[in-house]
């Protein structure tokens, strides 16, 4: 599964704001042609999008995906013929409700990948759950398409739909915050939480990043790229805590060497989940091209620590 | 105006092509950053004084004070610019000189605002202003010399120290300096700290106090003798005018400059940072420079928190001060502050409540490479804008994308020498026009001196710096910082805006560009058709591309 802590809002009709769009580190950028872009504008985005797809360069590392319009309006269907093409990695749906939102989308984009030559089943999709329906379908809709890689919440929708208010705490969202990371997970795919929309306030945004991330969310969107960073040093493990992985990884190859079944690390011992999580830090830590110390590394690190506390470990 | 054809041409260290001389002055080429020493063994010296000791030096009106000293055609006057967009001195001087009808003057401000557009504009058409050595010339002023048709000198454009080194040997001979002072007392003792139009410092005439022939100062605040502090002392003052408004407080300081908003000029400010810091600039007892433009106050913004993460202390720091380096001041980040020009009410307030560790100092002293010591080479980080950058390196930051001038110099060349890494902050273009280019249209800085050129798509090294690129090498470089070479961005830009537009060149030299040691670095040429008459660049843009359908 690739890496996706930060994702992008751009303006789908904005022609100054989509070619620097890749610059700013994120891991996905969605070209939007939903919220951001009026109705008289549907048409000209449309295009814009679909030319720039072709003709600009995001760079190598970065996701490039389209919010399309919910597939309840006409222009769903259009937009998707318009940028299924070579470039294009991905497709957020709004507002999805039942399971045949995503099924619909994902027929028509293997109709257009085979009538353009393009690889069956690269592009992506990722449903945006934004009202209650959606949420209570979570599950459901988690399950449906082999295309689907994550679920994501739409707070400013959903808000509105429950009849709620938006707050620093999240107390409108947070119950459907728990259900769609739970769908997704059981589904084992990822869950990306939603905007934080004061991009004035980054210390609001890193609390909520931090809520979200020890949730279990495996990203945030953001809607200026000055939040992409914030949320990146949420979500990347400390050097403290790789060092940790490594040492976990390193106890375990010893204690597979020896033979012995239970694994120790100082007066720890290592069971299973803290395995997992050490091997999800390095994943991460990877993708996100973090310093990972080599095991002589790490053993020199630790023959010091223990020269200048005098002995002793953990 | 001096046509091209009339004048015998030398190429200098950089391949630009200089006259040798003009109007019978020899002009020395453009050698080297540090090649060329001073011509003159001895400073200018100005005229002695005279004053009784039942003198007081106050006069009722500024006709009287040129009366006193003897204002006539031809003289050369000169003007600070600290009161930036709120000055009122130099258009009062204009009109009193227009109305007793004195012509021929050579004008030599340290800078010009567009305040003062409409007073030099006009004294220029009917004959007041024969020449200017600038300083610098913005807006239509920039339009008007970059026509060629009503001056018929070349105009002089100087960096910061250039323009005291060009006093302090006599190459401008300033008959009389009109200082703007927000303080003084009754023989002159002048300072900017106190007064309605407080602007912190009045320092840029610190050389024109010393040198010129007469100084008359001009306050609205005339306080009880002696006057603390002694900025500039009674010993220079020739008299002392005092009038209802020298300056428009509101404009002479910024409230509040901000931050810029635009993603990409973020990103450069922080790529800047992180440049410096990759190469281990950003460490105890640094000192840096960053000015007032949306991507230098980013720039400091990023390195107060870098610096704060990391826990240094920067020993001192120097501006273009805003609040932003006043904050570094008041929690510690950086020990000492140097005032060259104070932006913003931030900065004046804390000039006056901070004398200890917030000082100004004479530009001279700041910058002048024919003095005997200047802070710019004891700078180790300083960060520049420009409005092109080309593939030696070489900067230009005073005419635009399409000839015509339109920036000051500043401290640019000055601190491109002085700092230990110089940091070129730009964006690959400016809407059609690339920044980037393989040529720049005017030399100011030259390549020598420019060591990183930090853009929204990437980061160019001046090979020069081997020490640097090895610095590099043995560094991690964060994913999203692209180091690349200018000739990829130079690529890059002409792909993005197609290509460069040469601009309309005419054929006679309107500005001669001067480097800080005096040797003449790049010419201006007027740019043709003359747009100072057409007024907008637009207008020709439309009828091109109406002769291009036709």
């Amino acid at each position: 599964m690739r890496l996706r802590r930060s994702r992008l809002y751009v303006p789908g009709n904005n022609p100054k704001m989509i070619p620097p769009a890749g610059l700013y580190g994120a891991d996905v950028i969605s070209l939007d042609l939903e919220d951001s872009v009026p109705l008289e504008y549907k048409t000209d985005a449309r295009m814009l999008v679909s030319e720039a797809l072709k003709v600009i360069d995001f760079g190598p590392a970065t996701e490039v995906t389209v919010r399309i319009n919910p597939m309840s309006t006409p222009y769903g269907k259009w937009d998707i013929k318009q940028i299924v093409s070579e470039k294009l990695h991905g497709i957020y749906i709004p507002k999805v409700e039942s399971r045949e939102d995503v099924i619909q989308v994902d027929d028509i984009v293997t109709d257009l990948e085979e009538k353009k030559g393009l690889p069956i089943g690269r592009i992506k999709l990722f449903a945006t759950l934004e009202t209650a329906k959606g949420i209570i379908n979570a599950y459901d809709i988690a399950r449906c398409s082999k295309r689907l890689e994550a679920l994501t919440i739409g707070g400013e929708d959903l808000t509105a739909d429950l009849g709620g208010e938006r707050s620093s705490t999240g107390t409108a969202i947070n119950t459907a915050r728990s259900m769609v990371l739970l769908a997704a997970k059981a589904a084992g795919i990822q869950a990306i939480d939603t905007v934080y929309s004061d991009f004035g306030d980054p210390e609001g945004l890193r609390k909520e990043t931090e809520m979200i991330k020890t949730m279990g969310y495996d990203g945030k969107a953001c809607i200026h790229p000055s939040q992409v960073e914030i949320i990146h040093s949420v979500f990347d493990p400390t050097p403290e805590q790789i060092l940790y992985a490594v040492r976990v990884k390193m106890a375990i190859e010893e204690a597979k060497k020896k033979g012995s079944g239970a694994v120790a690390l100082g007066a720890k011992m290592i069971d299973r989940p803290i395995v997992l999580k050490a091997e999800r830090v390095l994943e991460i830590a990877k993708m996100a091209d973090l310093d990972i110390p080599s095991p002589e590394e790490v053993t020199e690190m630790m023959q010091q620590k223990a020269k200048k506390s005098g002995g002793g470990d953990d | 105006m001096v046509k091209i054809s009339d004048v015998e041409w030398v190429e200098n260290s950089l391949g630009r092509k200089v006259p040798r001389s003009i109007d019978g002055v020899e002009l020395i080429p453009y050698k080297g950053p540090f090649a060329h020493r001073p011509v003159k063994d001895h400073k200018y010296g100005p005229k002695l004084g005279y004053v009784a000791s039942e003198e007081n030096e106050v006069v009722k009106t500024l006709g009287e004070a040129m009366e006193k000293i003897g204002l006539k055609d031809g003289m050369t006057i000169s003007f600070h610019h600290h009161f930036r967009n709120g000055d009122h001195v130099m258009n009062m001087v204009l009109a009193e000189i227009e109305r007793k009808g004195i012509k021929d003057l050579i004008l030599a401000p340290s800078s010009t605002f567009p305040c003062q557009e409409e007073a030099i504009i006009r004294c220029i058409m009917n004959g007041t202003i024969k020449k200017v050595e600038g300083g610098s010339a913005r807006g239509e002023f920039g339009r008007l010399v970059s026509s060629g048709r009503y001056l018929n000198q070349p105009m002089r454009i100087r960096s910061h120290g250039g323009r005291v080194r060009a006093i302090e040997a006599g190459d401008i001979h300033v008959d009389v300096a009109f200082i703007g002072a927000p303080s003084a007392d009754e023989l002159g003792n002048l300072n900017a700290i106190n007064g309605p139009s407080a602007c912190g410092t009045i320092n840029f005439a610190y050389a024109d106090a010393h040198f010129a022939d007469h100084v008359i100062a001009v306050t609205d605040h005339l306080v009880e003798y002696p006057n603390f502090p002694m900025s500039i002392g009674q010993e220079l003052v020739d008299y002392v005018v005092v009038v209802d408004k020298i300056g428009d407080p509101n404009k002479i300081a910024s409230g509040e400059l901000r931050i810029t908003n635009s993603p990409t000029r973020l990103k450069i400010a922080k790529d800047a940072m992180r440049i410096a810091d990759l190469l281990g600039y950003v460490k105890e007892g640094m000192s840096f420079q960053a000015g007032a433009g949306g991507i230098s106050l980013a720039f400091t913004e990023f390195l107060h928190q870098r610096m704060k993460e990391k826990g240094v202390k920067a020993a001192w720091a120097q501006g273009g001060t805003t609040k932003f380096l006043v904050e570094m001041l008041l929690d510690g980040t950086v020990k000492k502050l140097i005032t060259g020009q104070a932006f913003d009410v931030a900065a004046i307030h804390n000039m006056k409540e901070n004398p200890k560790i917030h000082v100004d100092l004479p530009i001279g002293a700041y910058a002048n490479i024919h003095g005997r010591g200047c802070t710019v080479n004891k700078l180790d980080i300083v960060v520049l804008g420009a409005t092109e950058v080309d593939l030696d390196y070489n900067v230009n930051s005073v005419t635009m994308s399409n000839g015509i001038i339109a920036e000051p110099v500043g401290g640019h060349s000055d601190t491109a020498a002085g700092a230990s890494l110089t940091i070129l902050t730009v964006p690959l273009f400016r809407g059609r026009y690339p920044v980037v280019v393989d040529r720049v249209n005017t030399v100011v800085t030259p390549g020598e001196n420019i060591d990183v050129v930090v853009t929204e798509r990437g980061i160019a090294m001046n090979p020069r710096r081997i020490d640097l690129l090895e610095k590099l090498a043995s560094v991690k470089i964060p994913r999203d910082m692209k180091i690349t070479t200018i000739e990829d961005l130079q690529r890059q830009a002409y792909e993005i805006t197609q290509t460069k537009v040469e601009p309309n060149w005419g054929d006679e030299i309107v500005a001669l560009i001067e480097y800080r040691d005096g040797t003449i670095i790049d010419v201006v040429r007027n740019v043709e058709p003359r747009y100072y008459d057409d007024a907008v660049f637009a207008e020709k843009e439309e009828k091109d591309v109406e002769r291009r359908e036709n």
